[in-house]
């Protein structure tokens, strides 16, 4: 049994860095393209925008005679940390709806629901007759709370009313938007202190509440970076956890590999998938809650025509780790690797950091896919033997 | 009156054509998540053209003589190109839905992933900043119809609402949507579109090609949501392209689920919401009945209620209909001949 595991781990694996490889390729051909079709690009500039992509993270600037350096780059490596924390969260989110059947792509509005409880908790307890912690850890909380209040609504319909979660998860999205910008324009929450900051929320700062940061920016001086990283580790090792050694672990596979066969063997399956939306909404709003109690992030308050990207993002995180939880966490880094890249490259080339969320783009689209190629390699008869196997 | 009418077509108007464009592709078997993504791009591939024939000075001259045939004729040819080029790129879809069965939720999530990317990277490469505007000037001033324009000079109801400062792409849109509507419902193609979204065995089996045809509902689909996110970008964002379409496609899929997946009813539905629309947008200045009185800001609800109310109503709608919801029964199922 243990070997058969092994082996699909690792077909799983190799699938995954097939398609990443497709997808930088594909980055890399739209780079060549453009530098080929534009007379301002240079062949030697496409060349290092090609560089930057797969390198980016450890680039190190130009040197004195105009070329591209690279090593170990301190600040580079901690943003990258930093930026890993919110979509390690909503993989995890999108990960946990997989695993029962569903397809969370709410992770959006979930995020800003966190977010938005997090800024009201944050900055509305006066810190000088609370401490400090308590605010955070009751912000960081009521984060959690509030995302898992939003995802359980996507959850209920789906159980009780069968409304497709997709469509009930894409409208509280929109209405989390709404409701999210209505609330901060009637809070007294808004910048009016920094003239450059109207249309910004305070930072959490203002109250005197961050993240601590645990001796990582010691580590990685001169970027982000805070003990974020090491809760959102943390979570997806529970979730791990929770997954595959508990009950209700069980029960919410159970649920995902068949709801009526699931319900024909005594589990609840009704109860099942609104839990399981809602803790996949408690990650998700733990991502925005840790994403703002940053300190050093604010939050644009008038969010209704736009959703947070560190949601979707959620979805090639979770596709790529074939939603396993410790895996997650190295997609999640490997795709905020990406995002410094394309950073990097707005810094260092005529090229834009829109060319990652292409590549992040072609991932998903091939993970669309994904499970049928791996089947097809996998052949029909290993399929049979696994179904022999699972019966066991 | 008259500002309001017209203003709610404005809006209402995109939200028809992309939802139609969603009934083409759910008829056919195929869900179609990508209407939001496919419309960016639309937008986008609209916007540049434009933006290239002013560069070029094509149309100069005949703004400069006051040729509005040929602006006209203009606008035509730039939702002609959004149109084939939306079409090109929901073939994406296509490719993963209906040759490879990849799942069609996820394919059409990475379609909406690309385009803004896609178009972003694009818009900074060419422009060097977010935005992608028109060469010179907006759109209102080079395509808007006046009724000086058409010759008119009395002045009536039905004139101020529908032939003056109006745009041509709204009479266009109406158009294309009752005669694609009369297509899917009284045309052999049609009938035979729609079998195979509701039982394409049974389709397959009276010798329709199943594949071919959700080929050809996705891809009228995408030209459909291509041209939309060109009318929407001409007429409501002032011929820009950003890489958004502010929730749009998601609206008009709500506006599809609203409106039980027949024309009709999502003609019906995409006039409420583009009426919630227009009233989120200019409810402060809104005087229905001329009378000098404000009346909506007098009730003196929040612009954010009246934006969040059609996602809000989508949602209640779905949970009292969800039993007698008629969503095509084989859409989103891959089709597999073997399984037959």
């Amino acid at each position: 049994m243990s070997g058969k595991n092994e082996r699909n781990v690792l077909r799983s694996i190799l699938a995954s860095l097939i398609s990443i490889l497709i997808g930088m390729g594909m980055g890399s051909l739209v780079i060549l393209i453009v530098g080929l079709c534009s007379k301002n690009l240079t062949l030697k500039s496409t060349w290092e925008g090609i560089r930057l992509i797969a390198l980016g993270v450890f680039s190190t600037g130009r040197n004195a005679a105009g070329e591209l350096t690279f090593g170990f780059n301190p600040a580079s490596m901690g943003n990258m940390l930093f930026r890993a924390t919110p979509i390690i969260l909503t993989g995890l989110s999108v990960g946990i709806a997989f695993k029962s059947g569903l397809f969370n792509i709410g992770a959006a509005g979930q995020y800003l629901a966190g977010t938005c409880a997090t800024l009201f908790i944050a900055l509305s307890i006066p810190s000088k007759i609370v401490p400090a912690w308590l605010i955070w850890l009751l912000a960081f909380l009521g984060g959690m709370a509030a995302g898992a209040l939003w995802g359980a609504i996507p959850g209920m319909l789906k159980a009780f009313l069968n409304i497709n979660e997709v469509l009930a998860c894409i409208m509280s999205n929109w209405i989390a938007a709404n409701v999210v910008t209505w609330l901060f324009d009637i809070s007294n929450l808004k910048n009016i202190v920094e003239s450059t900051k109207s249309g910004y929320i305070y930072k959490t700062t203002f109250n005197g509440i961050a993240t601590p940061k645990l001796g990582l920016d010691k580590l990685f001086p001169g970027s982000q970076v805070n003990g974020g990283i090491l809760i959102a580790i943390l979570l997806a090792v529970l979730m791990y956890i929770l997954i595959s050694r508990t009950t209700l672990g069980y029960e919410l596979k159970a649920c995902g590999a068949n709801r009526y066969a699931a319900r024909y063997a005594g589990i609840k399956d009704r109860r099942n998938m609104v839990l399981s939306m809602a803790i996949a909404g408690a990650m998700a709003g733990a991502a925005g809650s840790l994403y703002y109690l940053s300190g050093n992030t604010e939050f644009y308050w008038s969010t209704y025509q736009i959703l947070p990207a560190a949601g979707f993002n959620g979805i090639p995180v979770a596709l790529l780790a074939s939603n396993n939880p410790i895996g997650i966490i190295f997609t999640g880094m490997f795709m905020s690797t990406l995002s410094i890249s394309g950073l990097q490259l707005t810094n260092l080339t005529a090229y834009n950091e829109y060319i990652t969320d292409v590549i992040i783009s072609v991932i998903v689209y091939l993970s669309a896919f994904s499970l049928v190629i791996r089947m097809w390699l996998g052949g029909r008869r290993k399929k049979a033997a696994q179904i022999g196997k699972e019966d066991e | 009156m008259a500002f309001l009418i017209r203003q709610t077509l404005i809006y209402a108007v995109p939200l028809m054509v992309v939802a139609l464009a969603g009934v083409f592709a759910e008829r056919s078997g195929i869900i179609n998540l990508a209407l939001e993504g496919i419309m960016i791009f639309g937008a986008f591939i609209g916007v540049l053209f434009v933006h290239l024939v002013q560069k070029w000075g094509w149309f100069e001259a005949a703004k400069e003589v006051g040729n509005w045939g040929a602006m006209q004729l203009f606008l035509l040819m730039a939702m002609a190109v959004s149109a084939a080029l939306g079409m090109v790129f929901s073939l994406l879809l296509a490719f993963a839905a209906i040759n490879l069965r990849a799942d069609q939720t996820i394919g059409g999530t990475a379609l909406n992933l690309m385009a803004p990317a896609l178009v972003l990277f694009l818009i900074r490469v060419i422009n060097n900043q977010n935005t992608m505007q028109m060469f010179k000037g907006d759109s209102a001033s080079w395509f808007m119809l006046k009724k000086k324009m058409l010759g008119i000079t009395g002045s009536n109801f039905f004139i101020d609402t529908f032939l003056n400062k109006v745009y041509l792409t709204t009479y266009i849109c109406v158009l294309v949507f009752i005669v694609l509507s009369v297509i899917l419902y009284k045309t052999r193609f049609g009938l035979r579109l729609r079998s195979c979204g509701e039982n394409p065995h049974a389709a397959d089996s009276l010798g329709i090609n199943v594949l071919k045809m959700r080929y050809h509902g996705v891809m009228i689909s995408g030209a459909l949501s291509g041209m939309g996110g060109f009318v929407y970008a001409m007429t409501t964002a002032n011929c820009t392209a950003n890489g958004e379409v502010a929730g749009f496609g998601f609206l008009a899929l709500a506006v599809m689920i609203f409106g039980n997946w027949k024309p009709l009813n999502i003609a019906g539905a995409a006039l409420l919401f583009g009426l919630f629309k227009c009233i989120a947008a200019s409810y402060y200045s809104l005087d229905i009945n001329g009378d000098g009185v404000y009346l909506l800001k007098e009730i003196g609800l929040s612009s954010n209620f009246y934006r969040l109310l059609p996602y809000l109503i989508t949602l209640i709608v779905l949970a009292f209909t969800s039993k007698s919801s008629r969503a095509p029964k084989a859409a989103g199922i891959p089709y597999d001949i073997g399984s037959r």
